[in-house]
């Protein structure tokens, strides 16, 4: 059990730069959590996969490619749920479209999302007034 | 991204100095082993001893290296990759593709 309640709420500018930076706050989460009884280093290693990849994708989806603009993520546990989003403001896509890997021709591109599906529990793309947002769940 | 290249018999080994490899640096790491294949340089070995994360994007910069070497009738392969990086392959299926060493010992072992 997760008696905590942690609430992340940053913005960065839409630079690969910052990866390092949004990725490493995962693995302290998971590092500091209390009351996890999981295996800690490999949570630690998939939230900073999954917000590397959450936050790559929303960068790559900009359509201003200035340093004025920004994505956010947000991070909140709560009861055991480990929630992430990420706002981007792009063209959006669809998620149900995005095919799985093919594993017997392994292509370059395409295996972040992948990624995402296969480590965490749930995984929603919707568009908002002014955003897109990218919403990833986690059971601890 | 910080690298050394350094001829072992008749292989490149890229000594990756970097812990990450991610979105941030992986085109200057595909760039730079697309260049090497490009002057001939085809046996490739990446060391990932220093690698303690990688992301999707990373992978794809090897696999890109791996199908251009193949191409050329070269290889790319891979030795010294922590557990977890390990784990990005097979997750991926991708340590079907790569032949995957344990050191560089065991690289020229199976060369001799």
């Amino acid at each position: 059990m997760c008696s905590e309640v942690i609430q992340v709420d940053v913005i960065i500018p839409t630079q690969t730069k910052y990866l390092d930076f949004i990725g490493s706050i995962g693995e302290h989460i998971a590092k500091d959590l209390e009351d996890f009884s999981g295996d800690r280093e490999a949570l630690a290693y998939h939230l900073n996969l999954v917000l590397t990849e959450a936050t790559t994708n929303a960068i790559k989806h900009a359509t201003q490619m200035t340093p004025k603009d920004t994505v956010r993520i947000t991070i909140h546990i709560q009861d055991n749920e480990l929630n992430i989003k990420v706002y981007d403001h792009g063209q959006g896509f669809d998620l149900e479209n995005v095919p799985l890997p093919d594993f017997d021709q392994p292509k370059e591109n395409g295996m972040g999302l992948y990624f995402i599906r296969t480590l965490m529990d749930s995984v929603s793309y919707t568009r908002q007034t002014d955003c897109n947002v990218l919403e990833i769940r986690k059971y601890l | 991204m910080k690298l050394n290249l350094e001829k072992i018999k008749d292989c490149y080994v890229i000594f990756i100095q970097e812990e990450r490899i991610d979105a941030h640096n992986s085109g200057e790491l595909k760039e730079y082993i697309l260049h090497m294949i490009e002057q001939g340089q085809v046996n490739i070995i990446v060391q990932l001893e220093s690698v303690r994360f990688i992301d999707s994007s990373g992978l794809g910069a090897l696999l890109s290296g791996y199908k251009h070497a193949a191409a050329k009738s070269g290889k790319l392969a891979l030795a010294c990759c922590k557990q977890q990086v390990l784990s990005m392959f097979e997750l991926t299926r991708l340590n079907r593709v790569f032949e995957i060493y344990a050191d560089l010992n065991e690289v020229f072992e199976n060369e001799a």
